[in-house]
């Protein structure tokens, strides 16, 4: 749960939307129309937060996406 | 005392305008697209000049504004990542063309960080004491490299010049500090001009690649900590308040990578100044033909003490920032 509130607001901070509309389920291309650079910036900062490195954007959609791929590189 | 001062800056940038709308009618794009991702709207296009004739434009210029002589040059730099030939070097062009018979004259290869490193290189010849007036210049033209078929790339640039007279005045320092970097490792992110040696006894496979190829999120994540974090560096290490730095001078890349620089680097938005729009990426000359803009524009004035960063980033990887005292 830890991981998704900090995920929440670094997306919340970089595309300017509001708390309830960045939520587990949320396709942040579609919904939040996050365009490439975007998300460059949001896995730029995911990965300072996390010290974890994302090689590829790819299979990586909604917020769900994001919080299980970092948790499973902090359980490496 | 030896003390290296810009005392004129000039630019040209080629007639023909190309806007986004133009682009959108020879491959899949669209002015929206554009400008909400780059915030590009107009570039300008070479129709018959190359890379030395835009910067002869510029040191003409110089040479009108200073009221010095053609022989009274010490020495012409040219950045480019774009020259004519390999040899003669585009500054030995702009050299003859301009007929400064005392001038040693040679390029700066250093992608989008051209100008910074040539800057830099000016600044320590005229220190030395060796040398007493020289040009610095910039000039690319960006069209002659671009895949103008690849939407990703062929956006993103435009051609144009700028430049500066440099000239050891004796006064107070104007060039404060500087921190230069690179990082070969992480060189195939851009690349351009690749050539392939067809001699007989070359064995190896011969392929040629002579379009620009950018590897757009390494790119954007290069700018956003090693661009940020040098930035940085400039400002603490001369214990400056960040309301002490007047405005920074970024390579104008993309306005978007302008927005994230600011916001990692810890500085207002409003001290980068931007031209984007207007001339879209023109590699090393984007920053001369900004400051000289900057400076027609009243903006910016030579001997106001104003304390100004001039950072340039791009293929390399280079990097690096100058900290002036206008």
């Amino acid at each position: 749960m830890a991981t998704f509130a900090k995920i929440q607001e670094i997306i919340v901070d970089q595309l300017g939307k509001e708390e309830e509309e960045v939520q587990l389920t949320t396709n942040f291309r579609e919904e939040l129309e996050a365009d490439s650079l975007d998300l460059f910036q949001i896995i730029n900062d995911i990965e300072d937060e996390f010290d974890v490195k994302i090689e590829t954007d790819e299979g990586l959609n909604t917020v769900e996406d994001l919080v299980k791929f970092v948790d499973g590189e902090l359980a490496k | 005392m030896n003390e290296t001062r810009i005392t004129h800056t000039a630019s040209y940038l080629p007639a023909r305008v190309v806007a986004n709308a133009e682009l959108a009618e020879m491959m899949e794009t669209s002015d929206d697209w554009i400008y909400s991702r780059t915030g590009i709207k107009n570039r300008r296009v070479v129709e018959n000049q190359n890379t030395s004739d835009l910067c002869t434009e510029v040191a003409r210029a110089l040479i009108l504004k200073s009221g010095k002589k053609p022989s009274d040059i010490d020495f012409i730099i040219v950045a480019t990542m774009t020259p004519d030939y390999s040899s003669p070097s585009t500054a030995c062009l702009v050299q003859g063309n301009l007929e400064a018979s005392n001038a040693m004259a040679f390029d700066i290869s250093a992608a989008c960080s051209g100008f910074v490193y040539a800057l830099s290189m000016g600044e320590t010849l005229i220190g030395s004491g060796k040398y007493q007036t020289g040009m610095v210049i910039a000039g690319e033209t960006m069209s002659k490299v671009l895949d103008w078929e690849d939407r990703s790339t062929a956006v993103l640039f435009g051609d144009g010049a700028g430049g500066v007279l440099l000239e050891n005045t004796g006064e107070r320092p104007q060039f404060i500090d500087e921190y230069l970097q690179s990082d070969g490792s992480r060189g195939m992110s851009l690349t351009t001009s690749y050539s392939y040696n067809s001699s007989p006894f070359y064995q190896a496979e011969k392929k040629a690649s002579t379009t620009l190829k950018m590897d757009g999120r390494s790119i954007f994540d290069f700018s956003l900590r090693n661009v940020s974090a040098n930035i940085r560096t400039i400002v603490e290490r001369n214990q400056l308040s960040d309301e002490s730095i007047d405005y920074v001078l970024a390579h104008q890349a993309n306005v978007r990578i302008l927005d994230a620089v600011a916001k990692k680097s810890n500085l207002s938005r409003g001290k980068f100044l931007s031209n984007i729009a207007s001339y879209a990426n023109t590699s090393a000359a984007s920053i001369p033909i900004l400051l000289h803009e900057c400076i027609e524009k009243g903006i910016l004035q030579l001997g106001s003490q104003q304390k100004i960063v001039l950072t340039g980033f791009g293929g390399g990887l280079t990097w690096g920032s100058i900290l002036l005292s206008l």
